[in-house]
């Protein structure tokens, strides 16, 4: 029976437990992201758009692991997939960029559906280990020398950066970071709503008791399928819009380390609460850069410690931080 | 007719590495339901731990044994430290766990040793075994190791009071409390067990892939592969599993047209999957039937 404790998703994700400092700190998060590129440089704006994708992706992962209560060791392998996907076809195909993530998201759902399919028949440690050896034989899968021709082998793919449409007076760093954060603003509430719909409700339903699920009439292998299906079509986007900003694909861009990775930021952000995969992913962004000044290979040992921490300390993650500083302030308030 | 028992018996080496691969996951997974994702990289860091003690002018047999008792005492710690205090809490939780142990022990493994690539001796040197053309004193040397442990596990959980309460505090936890077997310690001792076979397979292997950070990453899926095939809660078939797969690889890497070094990992993917697919109990497992 996997069962998280504590995280009722359909509070925050659909905000009935509104306040204002709630409403009030999303619409400063929102403001900002809208207009901290007008003052930052070019190398800052790429950053942020990579927070942007990582946080993407870690929102798959929390619909899956959140939502129906099912967890992949394998959403690099998803990622890889739609950062090639969209790479091979602007590459060779010379099609649209903007049209390579819709592709790339349908062919990470039918990959995801249909690898899905056999492992979610059972409990959910053969999905943990199927996933697993999805994300390790992803790097050799993409280095095959049969797809050589597409992939670019070990070497990799260049694409070129797309420039601002309509001739806007932009950077492409710039016209990439609104892109980003137009889709990723749109895929956060498209998931918001998914979870609090019909669909959503089932998937909670398993979650929280398969046996009672299926007693009440809910499809089991269906919705996790299905929820296993559209995590893997957002990790694709995600991957896309990653391979678009970083101009280049490479097999070992995407190895098991990325899956920690958005894992760690899932754990980090808090279980089941959408809002905590931004937190999850400035922290994937980041503590690597400073780690790895400090020395070679540290980022490893941090985010493996960071992961224990959390599992100790804190389980739910960033959404319990907030939820502190939230109650502080009420109190606060309420003192005066 | 040679080359094919030549690749048989060849895929019984690398297969008897995967079988202990196997067998160390198998015996976590039976203890405490759980997949040790960290036990490729446990074994990698033992390996090192060898490499490290020979540097230091310690000859090979005795850095062996030296480093299958620490491999012990740091999977007895392990247990104590990071999983006994999960025992009780969610899949999830414990999955990041395992997730934080890898990307830990990892990481240290490389900051200690760094990445490079280094060479790791054999005892059994690399001439041809007994004069034969069929196989090499080094290949031969894994299949005699392996062999020798498997019967010592055998001897150990079936005839020793030990042994026994080791087994019984696994299949039944609350009887086996009963009779006054101190059920925790006992996975304590499972974890030491699995980390010193992780160990063994990790310095056996380690001549022949050459020792770096990541090199059992893929030799854990082919474990994965063969403890799946042989059924998870079967660990003689975790053991079979993972020589069949062993002798799989090589046959397919021979016979099949260029398929070669590079469809390695697809092909313990693909094995994974259809196991899965068509008999998720495995050959040996038992399906198990939960109580609503």
């Amino acid at each position: 029976m996997t069962t998280i404790p504590q995280t009722t998703l359909t509070s925050a994700a659909t905000g009935k437990r509104s306040g204002i400092l709630r409403q009030t700190s999303s619409i400063l998060v929102l403001l900002f992201l809208v207009l901290f590129p007008l003052a930052a440089t070019n190398f800052v704006t790429f950053q942020i758009t990579m927070l942007l994708v990582y946080a993407t992706a870690i929102l798959a992962l929390n619909i899956l692991t959140g939502g129906s209560g099912q967890f992949s060791l394998g959403q690099s392998a998803f990622f890889a997939i739609g950062a090639y996907t969209s790479a091979v076809l602007v590459e060779h195909g010379g099609v649209n960029y903007l049209l390579t993530l819709p592709i790339a998201a349908a062919v990470c759902f039918v990959i995801g559906f249909l690898f899905g399919l056999p492992a979610l028949r059972l409990s959910g440690v053969y999905l943990a280990l199927a996933t697993f050896a999805l994300a390790t034989a992803m790097p050799q899968l993409l280095k095959l020398h049969y797809f050589e021709p597409w992939t670019g082998g070990v070497q990799g793919l260049v694409t070129s950066k797309p420039d601002a449409p309509f001739g806007l007076p932009i950077s492409p760093d710039t016209w990439l970071y609104y892109l980003t954060l137009a889709l990723s603003l749109a895929i956060y509430a498209a998931a918001a709503n998914l979870l609090s719909s019909r669909t959503g409700r089932a998937m909670m339903a398993i979650r929280d008791n398969e046996i009672a699920a299926s007693a009440m009439g809910v499809d089991i292998a269906l919705y996790k399928t299905l929820a296993f299906g559209i995590s893997a079509a957002i990790t694709g986007i995600a991957g896309a819009l990653g391979a678009i900003a970083v101009q280049f694909v490479a097999p070992d861009g995407y190895t098991f380390q990325l899956s920690i990775a958005l894992f760690l930021g899932m754990v980090v952000g808090g279980v089941g609460w959408l809002p905590g995969s931004i937190a999850g992913s400035a922290f994937i962004v980041f503590v690597p850069n400073i780690a790895e000044s400090i020395s070679k290979g540290l980022s490893g040992a941090v985010f493996g410690v960071l992961i224990l921490l959390v599992i100790f300390v804190i389980p739910r993650g960033a959404r319990q931080i907030a939820e502190f500083l939230q109650a502080t302030i009420e109190g606060k308030r309420g003192g005066a | 007719m040679e080359l094919l028992t030549n690749q048989i018996l060849a895929g019984v080496a690398t297969g008897s590495i995967y079988a202990c691969m196997a067998l160390s996951v198998v015996m976590i997974y039976q203890a405490i339901d759980h997949l040790n994702f960290a036990q490729g990289e446990m074994a990698t860091f033992s390996a090192f731990v060898a490499w490290q003690l020979m540097q230091w002018g310690i000859p090979f047999w005795p850095s062996f044994v030296l480093t299958v008792i620490v491999s012990f005492a740091a999977g007895v710690a392990i247990e104590r430290g990071l999983f006994r205090p999960l025992a009780n809490a969610s899949v999830l939780t414990n999955v990041a766990g395992f997730i934080a142990l890898f990307a830990i022990v990892n990481s240290v493994t490389g900051m200690t040793w760094d990445y490079t690539i280094k060479e790791f001796p054999s005892p059994f040197g690399s001439s041809q075994f007994l004069r034969s053309e069929l196989i090499n004193s080094h290949q031969a040397g894994m299949i005699g190791v392996t062999g020798v442990l498997l019967a010592f596990l055998y001897c150990f959980l079936g005839f020793t009071k030990v042994g026994l309460a080791m087994r019984a505090a696994v299949s039944t936890p609350e009887s086996a409390k009963l009779v006054g077997i101190n059920v925790g310690w006992m996975v304590a001792l499972g974890w030491g067990l699995a980390s010193s076979i992780g160990a063994v397979a990790g310095m056996l292997i380690a001549p022949v892939v050459f020792l770096e950070p990541n090199m059992m990453g893929g030799i854990l899926v082919y474990g994965f592969a063969g403890a799946v095939l042989g059924g998870l809660s079967s660990p003689a078939g975790a053991v079979l599993g993972g020589i069949l797969v062993g002798v799989f690889e090589n046959l397919i890497g021979t016979y099949v047209p260029g398929a070669g070094n590079e469809l390695k990992l697809p092909i313990a993917l693909a094995l994974i999957i259809l196991v899965l697919r068509f008999r998720p109990d495995g050959l040996f497992g038992r399906n198990v039937v939960e109580r609503v």
